[in-house]
């Protein structure tokens, strides 16, 4: 028997959307039995949010003040000792998975396989090279623990209605002080998440400026999307961090997503490729945003997206 | 604070289009244009300002890599680092090694802050800098956007999913840097002479009491699968109709 402990991913209140995700990759290993570790200050709602994810046997609680935030340093060394009693430790591809499965894996003195796409078998597995332009089919040796990052974007959410067990856990773990939070600023929105919407709204450097990202927002609106950025955009400083969407920054899978005066470089495209539907808006109709977009049309993108957003209201 | 220590890796370059070998065997190497990881660029040029602004600060760049390698050396020298250790490896090291190579030149070198981009764009693992701040048994502040040195602290704002966060770590440190840190400097050609002069030593794996181990072997490397080409709309009108008839908005 196959067993995989996956990290949720939550933030005190609810379950990033991510784990579950984790879950149906995690199933697709042969003989799986899987349990989630939550760790937080007070864990218990999304501890039985965790515990209705379907397929899921076991919910792990792991309760302690120095939990509150997820640091690596503080949470790496109670995964460690979890760790023993499963064959697989499992993380989504977030900030947060990135973060902390490494520390994980090296304490245990494994290697990680980063971004699962694909399970082919308990240690055989897809993942992503070069922004994508290459998908290796990689074999971990089954003596050892394996650790890996899923990249989300590659599994669909398992459905809710799961009934798992819930044990509070406590582990005697001694947790280092070296380093400790200090605060966190994030861009306070009403859209959807990014990662997980079905619509998004993406713009690119042509925008010009951050102020004229609010013909976006407003699209947006209309569509109950989600607002994306093209690094050209976040660099330029017309749109924040977290709306990046590309190899360095989010890898999403929208029902459509909306590419709005972005040119289409590579590393954005990696980011993009698993969107059911594409359309490209862009002056440039050599852009190779078009050589992936599903609609394109060329056009001033201020005269098209008010336009657009205009017939959406009709 | 006297010592940092920058974690650089040779990579194909950022604007080579990677192309998989048609047996499968693994992408396109011969003839293609190396050059230093973008992000490890990054990373040295923000332990350069560091030593400007503080002064009398060591900076050490060191590599795993094969011979050549000690061309992207020579350039993390000619941007300013003091001197450079390559720890010559013919084969390609995975994450967990290269994290236990540079555990060895951590506790030969004592840095206060280590310094790596956080993935190289080649394998895009993201782990050597979390993995080092495990063996190391020190803090690691991952995605850095800004790091400030005070005293025997580092306050580093990282670049998270949900926006920005804000750690403290005790130094001895280590800090993955993200795009926005900073934007490294151009070299000049008289430093590319002075760097020519600057001390780089070879090691090897054996030497630092390391062993390449194989965690993971690649069966096949394949190219990703394409999307068709869509098509072209001529106005606003067609595309919203367009998306209205397939269920889209």
């Amino acid at each position: 028997m196959n067993k995989v402990l996956i990290i949720g991913e939550h933030d005190g209140k609810t379950v990033n959307p991510a784990t579950a995700k984790c879950v149906t990759c995690a199933a697709a290993i042969p003989d799986a039995e899987i349990t989630i570790v939550v760790f937080g200050a007070d864990t218990s709602a999304v501890a039985a949010q965790a515990a209705a994810i379907a397929g899921v046997k076991t919910v792990l609680r792991v309760d302690r003040p120095e939990n509150e935030h997820p640091l690596a340093a503080i949470l790496a060394p109670q995964v460690t000792a979890l760790a023993a009693d499963y064959t697989h430790v499992f993380g989504p591809s977030t900030s947060f998975g990135k973060d902390l499965l490494p520390r994980v894996a090296a304490l245990l003195g494994v290697p990680q396989v980063s971004d699962l796409m694909a399970v082919e078998g308990a240690y055989k597995f897809r993942r992503p090279i070069y922004a994508g332009n290459a998908i290796v089919t990689v074999e971990a040796d089954a003596a050892r623990k394996l650790v890996a990052t899923v990249r989300v974007a590659s599994f669909e959410a398992t459905a809710g209605g799961g009934t798992a067990a819930v044990e509070s856990k406590s582990l005697s773990v001694a947790l280092p002080s070296h380093t400790r939070y200090v605060g966190a600023k994030s861009g306070s929105t009403d859209r959807p998440d990014l990662q997980t919407a079905a619509r998004v709204v993406s713009g690119g450097r042509a925008l010009a400026s951050a102020d004229n990202f609010k013909i976006l927002y407003s699209l947006a609106d209309k569509l109950g999307a989600a607002v994306g950025a093209s690094r050209a955009a976040v660099d330029a400083g017309y749109a924040p961090n977290e709306m990046q969407v590309g190899q360095t920054g989010k890898i999403i899978s929208p029902e459509i997503y909306i590419a709005i005066g972005i040119s289409g470089a590579i590393q954005h495209l990696t980011g993009i490729k698993d969107a059911r539907t594409i359309v490209a808006i862009n002056k440039d109709g050599e852009a190779p945003i078009f050589e992936v977009a599903d609609y394109g049309l060329v056009g001033d993108l201020f005269q098209i997206v008010p336009e657009l957003e205009k017939m959406l209201g009709t | 604070m006297q010592k940092i220590m920058v974690c650089i890796k040779r990579v194909v370059d950022y604007n080579v289009r990677v192309r998989v070998k048609p047996d499968g065997s693994g992408v396109m190497l011969d003839g293609v244009k190396m050059s230093v990881n973008p992000f490890d660029e990054i990373a040295l040029e923000e332990a350069l300002r560091i030593k400007e602004r503080v002064g009398n600060i060591e900076v050490v760049a060191v590599s795993i890599g094969v011979a050549d390698t000690q061309q992207q050396l020579r350039t993390a020298l000619a941007m300013g680092a003091d001197r450079a250790i390559l720890v010559q490896s013919e084969v390609a090291v995975e994450p967990l090694t290269a994290a236990q190579t540079f555990l060895a030149l951590a506790k030969k070198e004592n840095p206060d802050l280590i310094f790596l981009g956080k993935q190289a764009i080649d394998d895009d693992a993201n782990q050597t800098g979390q993995m080092l701040a495990a063996l190391w048994e020190r803090p690691q502040a991952t995605y850095a956007s800004k790091v400030e040195i005070g005293g025997e602290k580092a306050t580093v704002t990282r670049e998270i999913d949900a926006g920005l966060e804000t750690i403290e770590v005790d130094l001895p440190a280590v800090v993955t840097v993200d795009l926005r840190l900073n934007e490294p400097r151009y070299v000049k050609l008289p430093d590319i002479m002075k760097a020519k002069k600057k001390p780089l030593d070879v090691t090897s794996l054996e030497a630092l009491g390391v062993s390449a181990t194989v965690f993971l072997k690649t069966i096949k490397t394949e190219p990703p699968a394409q999307r068709q080409k869509g098509v072209m709309v001529k106005d606003v009108t067609e595309l919203f109709g367009a998306l209205k008839k397939k269920g889209l908005i």
